[in-house]
């Protein structure tokens, strides 16, 4: 192999990248946040007594998991104008599209969480006098996040590889720039390469994180 | 260590009948299309121990789950010292309504200990007790482990506080489970099963913390297995078949001298027990 690494180019271009890097981040974490939040909700609204709710949400879930995150993105750019006149950012569409795919998959992964606790865990607390809200918060979501943290590590890591399609609405994230910085220099290998290894050395941490969690909490309980 | 089954029921009494405090008239339960109870009125005065006995199927846990509401009854109603608990529409008295804030006060004063313990397993032993205490009756953290700490030490767990439970035995469990409930004060006890899934030679330390408890003289009502334990706890025996009070007595009337055929039949499969 005589191709020559120019490793002067990624030293050089670096400064862009982590522009980028940065951008990414601001897309990830509340991306995450929201949509495992709002992902909560909906995973009550699926499981909850009201047919309404139950069949909106399962709709909802639906209509994002079974298309294109890369569609969504789009959609949420192009469409939003077109249907109630609000034209968005490319950011806050990105981050609109990341946040709500997220949630129909946090949703899913509540829903399972909670349905997988026993039936004994809900009537012991019932029996104490709690109110249903209290249940859920002292008793069974604190039992499905330990149980769930795999899967929710799965939907982060996701979730960061997947914020790279905003590229395609030119939010100026890492994917982005890595682009732009590949067609401008001809040299997609070694920007390219460098791009994934930041991508890595972004999402390690949180995996690393996430087994470290769950090591400590398998020794509870 | 004392016998588990050391008659209790020499202890003596209150002679005098005392009011009720829960009373149960007209009671159903379907299930779909199965009609599991059929129409029962009972009722329980303080310091009364009910012991119900049936075959599997008979419907005694369903019984003993709707007087604190896990299960709603169809019909029928409740009442806790005198006072019915639910509202009955206007018009249409078989459909009674319960609001949450109800029932919850209902269950904290009629606590519960099933067969299947139902601790929870991400808290402590100490944390278990103290859970009802600080979510449900807000009492303040120190306080709630305080009253947690003597009702572990009163089933002989007190050493055994920052452990979480699936590091325990079942027998074990269950202790924690009958701490959890005593703390919360209840006037009323209900036992569904407690030695059930117990293996046997564990059966035997929670029998006698239930024991204890009745020499304090509390109100228990227990769904049980065991005859010669319902025998010397008991001040009522009840014995439930397809859904109704077949027989009702003191343990010497229900247990040693059956009136009714099919209590006797229901007696003689359980070859070893003895009084």
């Amino acid at each position: 192999m005589d191709y020559a690494f120019d490793f002067a180019l990624v030293v050089e271009t670096f400064p862009i990248l982590m522009r980028g890097f940065l951008v990414t981040l601001e897309l990830w974490l509340p991306s995450l946040a929201i949509g495992l939040a709002a992902g909560l909700v909906l995973a009550l609204a699926r499981l909850s007594r009201s047919r309404l709710l139950r069949g909106g949400s399962l709709v909802y879930i639906e209509l994002f998991r079974d298309t294109p995150v890369l569609i969504q993105l789009i959609w949420f750019y192009y469409a939003f104008p077109i249907l109630i006149g609000v034209q968005l950012s490319p950011f806050t569409a990105a981050l609109l599209g990341l946040a709500l795919n997220t949630s129909a998959y946090g949703a899913e992964i509540f829903r399972g969480g909670i349905q997988s606790i026993a039936r004994g865990q809900w009537e012991g607390a019932k029996a104490l006098g709690m109110r249903h809200a209290d249940m859920l918060r002292r008793i069974i979501l604190p039992q499905v996040f330990k149980l769930m943290l795999p899967a929710f590590t799965n939907r982060a890591v996701e979730v960061a590889k997947m914020s790279s399609l905003a590229s395609v609405l030119s939010v100026h994230e890492l994917m982005y720039q890595g682009r732009l910085l590949s067609s401008t220099y001809y040299r997609p290998f070694e920007i390219l390469t460098t791009v994934a290894v930041v991508y890595f050395v972004l999402i390690y941490p949180a995996t690393f994180l996430s087994m470290t969690l769950e090591r400590r909490m398998a020794g509870k309980g | 260590m004392q016998d588990p089954i050391m008659p209790v029921s020499i202890l003596p009494a209150s002679q005098v009948p005392a009011p009720p405090i829960l009373q149960v008239s007209g009671l159903h339960k379907w299930f779909g299309t199965l009609h599991v109870l059929q129409g029962i009125d009972f009722s329980v005065a303080a310091g009364e121990r009910v012991a119900i006995i049936g075959g599997s199927g008979s419907g005694k846990s369903t019984f003993l789950r709707c007087l604190n509401f896990m299960e709603m009854p169809t019909s029928g109603r409740i009442a806790l010292d005198g006072t019915p608990l639910g509202r009955a529409s206007a018009g249409k008295p078989d459909e009674v309504r319960y609001p949450e804030s109800e029932l919850c006060r209902v269950r904290e004063r009629v606590g519960m200990v099933f067969q299947q313990f139902n601790l929870f397993p991400h808290m402590t032993v100490l944390e278990n007790a103290m859970e009802g205490l600080v979510t449900v009756k807000r009492m303040k953290k120190a306080e709630a482990r305080e009253r947690a700490l003597r009702e572990l030490d009163k089933v002989g767990l007190g050493n055994k506080t920052d452990v979480y439970p699936g590091r325990l035995s079942g027998g074990q469990q269950q202790r924690v489970a009958i701490a959890r409930a005593l703390a919360m004060e209840p006037e009323i006890l209900l036992f569904d099963e407690p030695t059930s899934s117990l293996d046997p030679e564990l059966v035997g330390e929670v029998l006698r913390v239930i024991r204890q408890l009745a020499e304090e003289g509390r109100t228990m009502l227990l769904v049980t297995h065991e005859l010669g334990f319902a025998y010397h706890f008991a001040t009522k025996v009840i014995f439930l078949a397809d859904g109704v009070f077949h027989e009702v007595g003191t343990p010497d009337e229900v247990l040693k001298h059956p009136r009714q055929e099919r209590t006797r039949a229901f007696l003689e499969r359980f070859t070893e027990f003895s009084f």
